[in-house]
């Protein structure tokens, strides 16, 4: 038998999607989490909606590293289309446990792993009539068996059950009953626990289980969107929808059933963002959420927010290239098209959450923002982030938060005021006044247009007129880089080697950093939370000799934007790439940083 | 160079019901071409807003680009007005209008704006209902772009080159009769008489209103062989009605003649009586108002005055179920479900 391993394993669930296996494998996360133990999970999903193979990796980690692990120790294989795949992913000494209904081809055998076979479908069908029952209990079997050879708690499975079911408690009995299938036939052949188990721990804390999409549609609804326009796209439809599953039950009158929201399902992206952009225009709250596809569609509209200077919030959960397949798969891939999308001298905001928490936070924060600097906000999630449940510390909403609504003038300062002029730098740092339609009847008026206006927004087309005000929108970005999200300074212990990363790299980022001391390879780290980019970013490149800088993407897109902006010295800035669709993992940040080390023979 | 008109107000102006003489419903000086259509519009504009006696700041002005979407910054200054993006005017006022329910929103767009890259916007706002008037400056032409052929441009028509457009035109009121708009009319730059009224009734009108504007491009599309010049359009105008706009609270004064007349109550209390001209034909019966257009069409006719009108519409807000108060004046407390219902939320993801 192999070496004992406690909480510590990667888990691979292979199944066909449509079957039911998502909520399963949830349950199965959810357990681990639920017995305090650091988990996460990523699902891999085909572009389709019934039919064709997904995994579910799940990673359990004692020591609460939260990436992509390759080496898989354990799979769940009951999908035979993708028997051969699976089962050679198991590690050398690993398990696979499998539906045995039919027997295994010989060919399929391999010598240095464990077969444990289950015979969940013969199982199904000798207690469940219905074929859909059968099906989705199949999934229970599983689950029933893994409890035995994994030592989770029951009870902890139990309580789940009970909560999923809460409105169909007809169904409990009858899942409980499934479990207990496979429970019953481990323990009936074969040894269990398997040395690679879990154990009860307390490392959660209040930390929650719940993916990006839904924090980020929440953040919004907590930051005060009230119009909402959108287009169906693959990974961020389910920030649209989790807005208005939480403003159905939050934003509704329940007297009246009046809503004080407006979502519309717009006819295609471009219309999306003009309807943020008139909504923002006209004084409400608004975002859209989309994904790569959408904002090259909506980039000639995002060109015009930014020289119109109206604020509008745009959530780009990012995923694989054009049309369909790789799109259900994840990458930091937009950074240049989105930094500056669209025509003319344009650049644009960027957040870039890293859990689930900072989505909510970001999706807020990035109302705020577009207030403040009348300017597109772009929040860059990915498919990882958005669609996966992670372990994270749990939303929290100060109570005494004000919207910053930025400088917009009521009627009463209307009055006040000797002068309005909309794109007049009073303050100095670039940033103008507004008034919303509406405000007074005789005074603050003025129409909107792209760049041919003076500084009361009147039409001209003289040149001087148009470099000032240009001019002044590089101001705002400067000072655009003093209000975004500082950067988070992982480790700074003046070493000559840093690392720095954004978004979902975090957890692949901080476990290399730790692996790579390890080997007697000691760096700092940086996590970038927005652009532009703040000057610690620019003090951090300064400061270390070699700076690798983590992307999932081919182009280097973030390296790009810090040589770009920053002017930092190209070869100083090392690329570590990972852009197969999967998100990044420790072990290949670890093996391109030594392979650059040896290369750039950098004394430890 | 900017331009402004110079504001000479006459101290004895005659003032509106709301305090505001004609000129504060005026704009900037016009750049565009002298003898444009579209110049034609905008005083009609102007002079409906000051008869209906609007507060100029309760009306949002949007358009796309194009001559006829510069108009808005040639009338009510005292307005807000957005100049947006090429044929993407719909979905603007869309938002707009899903933020403040209260304002009057005035949609100005071109034939191509409308008819070609905004196609798209144009169809699913008529579908939406959104409350608003949405008024095309048609001049069968590209005039910012110097004269191309637009896609309302009549199979037949000669363009100021000389070639002859092969392609159907796109009829814009039977299209928006068909998806779905409440008010549908088509009228002449030229016929002021008929069109102030036809404003004034959209403006009233609680569901989407869409005005079609033949407008001659003097510059492009004026020449002879172009049934969209001036010439043409008086030769094959026929009106199908006259309409009477009877603002709030007036006594009506006019005639009502059993069959020949429809009166209509607008939301606002506001009355509309409508004389018909043409025989056969019901303004609230959207088939017949399609054969109306159809005949005409292969008669070379070109009818005119309020085509369509539906008075039991259901707006986007209304359909939406959304607060009566605007979203854009409400705050924190109305917005934010606050903590302590977090804290219930995280809960549920443990
Ligand atoms: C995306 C985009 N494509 C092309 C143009 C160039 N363009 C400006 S106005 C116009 C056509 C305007 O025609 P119409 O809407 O009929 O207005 P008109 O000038 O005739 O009143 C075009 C093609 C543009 N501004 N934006
Ligand atoms: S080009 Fe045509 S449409 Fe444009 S302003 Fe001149 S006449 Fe009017
Ligand atoms: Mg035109």
């Amino acid at each position: 038998m192999s070496k004992v391993k406690i909480n510590d394993f990667v888990i691979r669930f292979a199944n066909v999607n449509g079957t039911g296996s998502a909520s399963a494998n949830d349950m199965f996360s959810k357990a681990v989490f639920r017995m305090g133990i650091p988990v996460v999970a990523k699902n891999i999903f085909p572009s389709n909606i019934q039919g064709l193979p997904t995994w579910f990796d799940v990673r359990v980690s004692a020591d609460g590293y939260l990436g992509r692990r390759e080496e898989v120790d354990i799979v769940v294989a009951v999908n035979p289309q993708s028997f051969k795949k699976d089962i050679a992913a198991v590690r050398s000494g690993g398990y696979l446990i499998y539906d045995s209904t039919k027997p295994l081809h010989p060919e399929f055998h391999r010598e240095d792993i464990h077969f444990i076979g289950v015979p969940m479908m013969q199982l199904c069908m000798d207690h469940y009539n219905e074929p859909r029952q059968q099906q989705l209990f199949k999934n229970m079997v599983y689950i029933g068996a893994l409890i035995e050879l994994l030592d989770i708690e029951l009870e902890v499975v139990q309580g789940i059950i009970r909560d999923q079911f809460k409105k169909h408690e007809k169904l409990i009995e009858p899942n409980f009953q499934a479990i207990d299938l496979g429970r019953n036939y481990v323990k009936a052949h074969y040894e269990y626990p398997l040395p690679v188990r879990v154990q009860r721990m307390d490392k959660n804390g209040d930390s929650i289980m719940i993916d990006g999409n839904t924090a980020t549609g929440l953040g919004a609804l907590y930051g005060g969107a009230s119009v909402v326009a959108w287009y169906p796209i693959t990974p961020s439809t389910s920030v649209a929808k989790a807005f208005e599953t939480y403003a159905k039950r939050y934003r509704v009158d329940p007297e009246t059933g009046e809503k004080r929201y407006a979502i519309v399902q717009a006819e295609d992206e471009l219309a999306a963002i003009g309807m943020v952009i008139g909504a923002a225009w006209n004084g409400s709250r608004a975002f859209t959420a989309t994904s790569g596809p959408g904002v090259s569609l909506m980039s000639e509209f995002l060109g015009l927010a930014y020289y119109a200077e109206i604020p509008a919030v745009l959530v780009n959960v990012q995923r694989g290239g054009p049309s369909t397949g790789m799109p259900t798969r994840t990458q930091q891939a937009d950074l240049l098209s989105s930094a500056y999308a669209s025509h003319g001298d344009t650049k644009h905001v960027l957040l870039f959450p890293a859990n689930p928490a900072e989505c909510f936070e970001m999706a807020a924060d990035a109302l705020d923002l577009a207030d403040r600097l009348q300017t597109p906000i772009l929040v860059m999630t990915d498919l990882d982030l958005g669609m996966n449940f992670h372990l994270s510390p749990p939303l929290k909403w100060d109570d005494n938060r004000k919207y910053d609504r930025g400088k917009v003038l009521n009627a009463q300062q209307l009055d006040e005021i000797k002068d309005f002029g909309r794109y007049l730098d009073v303050d100095g740092d670039g940033i103008p006044y507004r008034t919303i339609p509406g405000t007074h009847p005789t005074k603050g008026a003025f129409t909107t247009r792209g760049t041919s206006r003076d500084e009361y927004a009147r039409y001209t087309e003289d040149a001087a007129a148009y470099e000032h005000s240009i001019r002044r929108l590089d101001k705002k970005w400067k000072t655009a880089s003093t209000l975004v999200p500082k950067p988070e300074v992982y480790r700074s212990r003046g070493h000559a080697l840093g690392m720095i990363w954004i978004g979902t790299s975090h957890h692949a980022a901080v476990e290399a950093i730790d692996l790579l001391e390890q080997q007697g390879i000691a760096m700092d780290g940086l996590r970038v939370r927005a652009f532009p980019f703040n000057e610690t970013v620019e003090a951090f490149l300064d400061e270390h000799k070699l700076v690798f800088v983590i992307e999932q993407n081919r182009d280097k897109q973030f390296r790009t934007l810090l040589v770009n902006e920053l002017e930092t010295a190209p070869k100083k800035l090392v690329p570590i790439q990972n852009f197969d669709g999967m998100p990044i993992t420790a072990d290949s940040i670890l093996k391109q940083v030594l392979e650059r080390v040896g290369e750039a023979e950098v004394s430890r | 160079m900017s331009f402004i008109k110079p504001q000479f107000h006459h101290p004895a102006l005659p003032k509106n019901k709301v305090g505001y003489t004609k000129a504060d419903y005026e704009g900037s000086i016009s750049t565009l071409c002298a003898g444009c259509g579209h110049d034609s519009i905008s005083a009609a504009i102007v002079q409906a807003c000051y008869e209906i006696d609007l507060e100029p700041h309760k009306l949002a002005k949007i358009s796309g680009i194009g001559c006829s979407s510069k108009t808005p910054a040639y009338f009510l200054n005292n307005s807000h007005g957005f100049n947006s993006v090429h044929g993407r005017m719909p979905s603007v006022a869309t938002g707009a209008y899903m933020a403040n329910r209260d304002l009057i929103y005035l949609g100005v767009s071109g034939d191509g704006d409308t008819a070609s890259i905004g196609m798209g916007q144009f169809v699913h706002a008529v579908r939406r209902n959104l409350n608003m008037v949405y008024i095309v400056m048609n001049n069968g032409c590209y005039g910012l772009t110097k004269g191309q052929d637009s896609a309302t441009a009549d199979v037949g028509s000669i363009n100021k080159e000389g070639s002859e457009n092969p392609f159907q035109g796109i009829d814009l009121c039977s299209l928006a009769i068909e998806l779905g708009a409440t008010f549908v009319a088509r009228s002449f730059s030229g016929d002021k008489h008929q069109l102030v009224p036809l404003i004034k009734a959209a403006m009233s009108h609680p569901g989407f209103a869409f005005l079609d504007v033949i407008s001659p491009c003097v510059t492009f599309n004026n020449n002879k062989g172009s049934t969209k010049s001036y010439d043409y359009v008086r030769e094959h105008i026929d009106a199908t009605s006259e309409l009477d706009f009877v603002p709030i609270h007036s006594e009506i004064t006019i005639d009502y003649e059993e069959g020949k007349s429809v009166l209509a109550p607008l939301h606002d209390g506001s009355l509309l009586h409508l004389h018909k001209l043409a025989a056969g034909w019901d303004p609230t019966d959207r088939k017949s108002v399609i054969d109306l257009l159809q005949t005409a069409k292969s008669a070379g006719d070109i009818p005119t005055g309020l085509l369509y009108l539906d008075m039991n519409t259901r707006n986007l807000h209304d359909l939406m179920k959304t607060a009566k108060k605007p979203l854009n004046s409400m705050n924190e407390s109305e917005l934010c479900p606050g903590g302590a219902v977090l804290e219930g939320i995280n809960a549920g993801f443990r």
